[in-house]
């Protein structure tokens, strides 16, 4: 969809001041996730469910919630949509949230959703009052059908979760953005700050990021790279930029330049 | 009985609840949710008593995504 004038990332009935969505998944410790969760000046971030060791405690949410950031429960692990169906309904209880990220893949090597126990699981979820943010491969066609059902907002990768590899498709991106209503979040495979300033001159509406973050060397600087980029590319993105063009068009006049005295300079 | 907890089969005496096998975990309270035979039951019912066999999964959010 076309940017929205307002500054705000709107997403269902909520609003949030950052488009830069933070996964806590890859981050060495608690410490460093939370310089790093600091410094991208994140306002939604993911958790993943999993089952309980004895005495466990419960630390990232304990962060999340330390630092005034809002919990967004995703189906990672799923494989099918009856087991993202039940994951979801315990983040629900567990968390008291109805916001799920909705992931369902189909194997471990290329972690590429599986579209059709996708959008089986995106029917049942919105159905029973989820706001599902579907994270989806970048094929329109996809996207459109997800928005169709109703969720509140499609997710397409740039590239296979942890990759690295930034955009491999921007046409079918901005396809993605021209072609649905809803929120378009960029989620998967930024490597880097070029990555996601780009996703948001494709006309997306926010970023997901993970690996990109807490995989780096410097997780904190990395974060604060990315919220930079996320805000510049989104200002880039309503700037109207200059189309691109084959043969160079001067920047400066063209009339009243200097005329020189044929070839003799120094003055003898 | 035996109840499968989070994929182990555990011996329980007597007629546990969801509750008893939250407590056995040991778990602090909050961000825990259990689902019995594939059903979320919700915190308001962990009193409810479990049947012989029971496949009782307890998660939580950790890092990830």
């Amino acid at each position: 969809m076309v940017n929205p004038v307002s500054d705000q990332l709107r997403i269902a009935d909520r609003e949030f001041g950052s488009r830069l969505i933070m996964g806590t998944g890859g981050a060495a410790n608690l410490d460093v996730l939370q310089r790093a969760l600091v410094a991208s000046g994140t306002e939604l971030t993911t958790v993943a469910m999993r089952r309980v060791s004895a005495g466990a405690t419960a630390g990232v949410l304990d962060l999340l919630r330390r630092l005034d950031i809002s919990v967004l429960p995703n189906t990672a692990g799923s494989r099918t949509a009856a087991q993202a169906v039940l994951t979801a309904q315990l983040a629900r209880e567990a968390l008291g949230t109805a916001w799920i990220k909705l992931e369902v893949v189909a194997d471990e090597r290329t972690l590429m959703p599986d579209a059709i126990e996708l959008v089986d699981a995106a029917r049942r979820l919105v159905d029973d009052g989820f706001v599902v943010l579907a994270y989806t491969n970048d094929d329109p066609v996809l996207a459109a059908r997800l928005a169709d059902l109703g969720v509140a907002a499609v997710m397409p990768l740039g590239s296979p979760i942890g990759t690295g590899l930034g955009i491999t498709n921007a046409h079918n991106i901005e396809m993605i953005v021209a072609g649905v209503t809803v929120p378009v979040i960029l989620d998967a495979g930024i490597g880097t700050a070029s990555d996601a300033a780009l996703a948001m001159e494709l006309g997306c509406d926010g970023v997901l990021l993970a690996s990109a973050v807490t995989r780096a060397a410097d997780p904190p600087r990395m974060a604060a790279a990315m919220a930079r980029a996320v805000q510049a590319g989104w200002l880039a993105a309503g700037a109207g930029r200059i189309p691109k063009r084959f043969w160079a068009h001067a920047s400066s006049p063209e009339a009243d330049v200097t005329a020189t005295a044929g070839k003799c300079w120094p003055p003898i | 009985m035996n109840i499968t907890i989070n994929g182990e089969v555990a011996a329980f005496p007597g007629d546990p609840s969801v509750a008893d096998v939250v407590g056995h975990l040991g778990l602090s309270d909050g961000g825990i949710a259990v689902a019995v035979d594939g059903a979320v039951v919700p915190r308001g019912c962990w009193s409810t008593r479990l049947i012989d066999g029971a496949v009782v999964e307890v998660v939580t959010a950790v890092q990830g995504g």
